[in-house]
Formats: C-alpha cells, structure tokens, sequence
C-alpha cells in the first residue's frame, strides 16, 4: 500500500507523516505541491505546517497548488485524504470539508496533548477506533477554532460527520467542541490535532502507564490500511 | 497603473483578534474614544491595460471565491483605481 504524503512550500510535519505511514506498515511516497502527478497513491495524507506562511488566509494557497487540483477530483471519487491542521485547513479551503477555521478564542498558540473523543467509526482513517473512545494526541496550532454557520452545524451535528470533538476542555473556542470532521462518504477526514505525532513509544503524549508511551495516532495509520485492504 | 482595488473584512459577528488588539493599544495611549478597531485586508490587482467591465465582474469572482472566505469574511468593496 502507498500512502503519499504532499509537501507545500511551509510544510513541516511531512517527514513525521511518512515516519507514521511507514511504522503503519504502508510505503510513504512524496507529492510535491507543484506536480499534478499522484504517483499511483491508494491514500493521501496532508500534513501540517504553515504553508505559503499561512498567506492570505490558512492552507487558501496551497488549495490553489496543481496537486490538489488532482487531489479534489480523487477525493470526490472515494481516495481516502486524511488533512492534520494545515491539511484540515487545506481541506477546508478546498471545499472538500466544511466550515473554516480562524484564530483561536484566547489568541494564543497552543501547544499541548489534547484529548478526544472518536465520534464516528465509519471512515477510511477512524474504522480501527471504537465509538466513543477516548484517545490524546498532540496540539499544536494558532488558528484551530472550528466555525460554521448555524444551518452547517446542524447538519453536521444530524449528518453524524463531526468525528473527533475535544474533551478536557475546549482549547480554541471551536464551535460545538469540533476537532475533526468527515465528509458524507467518509473517505475524507480532516483534524486540527496531530496523529503522526504519536505512533511511537518513546515520542508521543504521556500516558498512565509511561512517559511518552502515548500511540493513539497509530490507529488513523491502520484504519487506513484496513480500509485499503478490504476495498 | 490602473487596478482594482478587493476589500475584504471578517464578518462582523466574529471576533477580530488584531483588531482587539490594536483597540487595547489605542486605549492605553490615551485614544479613549475609539471604541473598536476592525482589521481587513485591501488587495490590488494591476493591470497593465485599461480596465473593462469584464475585468470587474472577474475581480467580484476572484474576491468571492479565493481572496476570501465566505465563512468567515466579506468582500465589502471592488472598485477601480486609475
């Protein structure tokens, strides 16, 4: 299985994208956001970062770039897409999710383990996790507050697409307590935490059981896998 | 060099960090009777030709549809400059 992962000018969590997709087990393949060309890729991450320096508005740039052109019209046909903070942010700006992100409520950068709750099982990167369960991956953003307007929500909320909301506290202001979100067919999912960022005992969140022994992002890697092989 | 002129604002109803911000300076230095700030963007497009009605109807486009995002912006004016 290949999971490409897309590289925009700013990117930053690319190489910890593909570290996850290969400790998946899958083969991490780069897009670069000037080539149109997916390489053949059963799966499309797209990481975070600040691409275009958040120019403009979030991820409005990079949802201009030649690959996403490619990317959109693959989404629309069933490709799975994950997009982690500048990628949900890519996502949104590129219409394949909706509502759009803006600067968090308290006005600061937050940095931290965040906790979750999985909301929806039915997607390409949430079919290993059960309903409900409760998982914490790293936060890292500026601009992570979830709107929408009041009828979007609604539907949203009826539609069953909110898929990861915070627990522990809201940090950003997002409305509804939204950290990600599905499409209908639930082959796109984007999220403002970061999965790639613990996949790996040793470098991820903090556990009961041990220090940075946290790999709850694991199972967005295999879900995905999963979903692959029994397409 | 003539050029349209694609003013866009965050939506009233939403918080505008900067322009909090620049509010809170104000007050301090003194500014009491500024009693908010508000912060958007002006974009220029130049062009090196004379502008036609269809270059207008194409920067309201443009304005809706990329310089801006309809959630969470307007595009509050698109007017020519010569």
């Amino acid at each position: 299985m290949k999971i490409g992962v897309v590289t925009f000018p700013g990117t930053l969590d690319d190489r910890d994208a593909a570290r996850a997709v290969r400790i998946a087990g899958a083969e991490a393949v780069s897009l670069w956001h000037a080539d149109a060309d997916l390489k053949k890729v059963d799966a499309v991450v797209l990481p975070g970062g600040f691409s275009y320096g958040d120019y403009l508005r979030c991820g409005a740039i990079a949802a201009q770039a030649p690959v996403m052109t490619e990317i959109i019209k693959k989404a629309n046909q069933g490709l799975p897409v994950l997009g982690i903070c500048n990628g949900f942010q890519v996502l949104v700006e590129s219409h394949l999710l909706p509502g759009g992100l803006i600067r968090n409520s308290d006005q600061h950068f937050i940095c931290r383990d965040q906790g979750l709750r999985v909301e929806n099982t039915s997607t390409a990167w949430t079919n290993q996790f059960e309903l409900n369960q409760e998982i914490t991956i790293p936060l890292k953003n500026g601009e992570g507050g979830y709107i929408a307007t009041a009828a979007e929500l609604e539907r949203l909320e009826g539609e069953g697409l909110v898929t990861f909301r915070y627990i522990g506290g809201n940090p950003n202001g997002s409305m509804n307590d939204i950290a990600g979100l599905r499409n209908e067919r639930g082959n796109v999912v984007g999220l403002m935490p970061h999965p790639e960022h613990a996949v790996e005992p040793g470098f991820g969140p903090d556990t009961s059981t041990a220090m940075r022994s946290g790999v709850d992002g694991l199972l967005f890697f295999r879900s995905v896998l999963h979903s692959l092989v029994n397409a | 060099m003539p050029k349209i002129i694609v003013e866009v604002m965050p939506k009233a109803d939403l918080l505008d960090p900067q322009g909090k911000a620049v509010a809170n300076a104000l007050h301090r230095s003194g500014n009491k009777d500024i009693a908010a700030v508000r912060i958007g963007k002006r974009i220029e497009l130049h062009f090196d030709r004379e502008i036609n009605d269809g270059d207008i109807a194409n920067a309201k486009k443009i304005g809706e549809e990329f310089l801006s995002n309809a959630v969470i912006e307007d595009v509050v004016n698109v007017h020519v400059e010569n």
